[in-house]
């Protein structure tokens, strides 16, 4: 069996294949932001607890500093980069915006991934179901209000 | 907050793992998940020589039934044990806990073995395996053995799995049409680990209880099944008396010797908080 101390991966990241050699234990957000220059997605607490650097691997989100780069090897991944680009995030970037549901904005990309996946897959989520669903993200600026009422606008926006 | 530096083998076959375990020995972990492992990396708590990420290992996912028996593949994760219909109907507890573990984040990732393997003293899945009286399955080159959870946890951090030895799947017994399962849990912010969680089963007939089943998390250095309580409820019909003696029985099950205490709480505010879930768990179980 294969042991590898150093390991080539080719990741699908923002629709992109990459192919990079790299050390088993970086993770993926280090990858992301070392290895490929998208520093989009923060890194903070580095075990889990604040969601700064939530990503999409395969379509979940997932934390970026408890996945290691080595474990999406032939897999799909999506950070805030490409989800503007995309247009996917437009809405909940505009309701953002105009709530003021940042401030700093280092918790920012974090949120609207996990806002995104709220969206999809709760389109009816009250406003406890969104604080909810948020609660694996942390922001020490705005006091939550404004990001579920940038949330909540888009939720209950006809087209979204 | 960067691990150490390790070797990674990702075997296509449990029998690659069993070998990569052999050569390794201790100084060999197994990753699934990742969700408890990386972050223990991360703070070097851990400094394993080689991870041996079983992720590509067919076989190890998925929700069944098999006869009266609801087996889940090890490295089924959180997630999907919480949005599964199955595991709603045939296991409802287990459907009931799985929102209280951590984040969505992390349920995407984490594992019901890695949890079980982990066995942390206020994880969710240990406590619902033991009231559950599931049976741990696992595997290692000599062959299967099964484990009943109850035997499994054997102190903090620490199971009865062998060198060598993984767990493969969780067999539980399915339901029983009377059957009423509830989780609770005690916790100062969602996501966080519980101060005090119960996982509760019983069967009901009418307003008596049978075949109940107390276990707690978060009180102990393993799950701790309130023989005494379960004992004041069986075959009592629970009204305010019964439920008065299960309470005063707790005292008995969570013994002031008992290191109950964590950092945060002391052994009689966990006391008090296990006598009010015992009430709205017997409350949730007649609902």
């Amino acid at each position: 069996m294969d042991e590898r101390v150093e390991s080539t991966i080719t990741v699908t990241v923002n629709g992109t294949r990459v192919t990079r050699r790299i050390e088993p234990r970086m993770h993926l957000i280090d990858f992301l932001r070392e290895a490929l220059g998208l520093t989009g997605s923060h890194v903070a607490c580095e075990h889990g607890v604040c969601g700064a650097c939530t990503v999409r691997v395969d379509g979940e989100i997932r934390r970026g500093c408890l996945t290691l780069a080595v474990q999406t090897d032939g897999r799909t991944v999506d950070t805030v980069e490409g989800l503007s680009d995309s247009g996917e995030l437009a809405l909940l970037q505009q309701a953002f915006h105009e709530r003021n549901a940042l401030q700093c904005g280092y918790c920012t990309p974090g949120m609207l991934l996990t806002a995104q996946a709220l969206i999809k897959e709760h389109p009816e989520a009250t406003r406890e179901e969104i604080r909810e669903y948020l609660s694996g993200n942390l922001c020490r600026c705005t006091g939550y209000q404004a990001i579920i009422d940038a949330i909540e606008t888009v939720l209950r926006t006809p087209h979204a | 907050m960067k691990p150490s530096a390790f070797a990674y083998a990702r075997p296509r076959a449990l029998a690659e793992a069993f070998a990569l375990l052999e050569a390794h020995g201790e100084n060999a972990k197994l990753l699934a998940g990742g969700q408890s492992l990386l972050a223990s990396l991360n703070m070097r708590l851990a400094a394993p020589e080689i991870l041996v990420d079983i992720g590509a290992i067919p076989g190890l996912e998925g929700i069944a039934v098999k006869g009266k028996t609801l087996v889940i593949g090890a490295r089924t994760t959180h997630r999907a044990i919480e949005r599964s219909d199955v595991v709603a109907r045939h296991a409802p507890l287990l459907a009931k806990a799985a929102p209280h573990i951590a984040h969505i984040a992390i349920r995407n990732a984490g594992t019901l073995g890695g949890s079980l393997a982990m066995a942390d003293p206020a994880a969710e899945w240990p406590a619902c395996c033991v009231a559950l009286q599931a049976t741990i399955v696992v595997a290692s080159r000599t062959g299967e053995r099964r484990i009943a959870a109850r035997e499994f946890f054997k102190d903090l951090y620490t199971t009865a799995l062998g060198p060598g030895e993984l767990i493969t799947a969780v067999e539980i017994p399915c339901a029983q049409p009377d059957e009423r399962q509830a989780f609770l849990e005690l916790v100062r912010r969602r996501g966080d680990y519980a101060i005090v969680g119960l996982a509760a089963r019983a069967r009901i007939k009418g307003k008596t209880l049978s075949g109940v089943q107390l276990v707690f998390l978060g009180v102990g250095v393993t799950p701790v099944p309130a023989k005494a309580a379960m004992a004041a409820l069986e075959g009592k019909a629970a009204d305010a008396a019964a439920l008065g003696a299960a309470q005063g029985a707790l005292d008995e099950d969570l013994a002031p010797g008992a290191d109950l205490r964590d950092l945060y709480t002391s052994a009689e505010a966990k006391r008090h908080m296990a006598r009010v879930l015992v009430a709205r768990a017997v409350a949730a179980l007649l609902g």
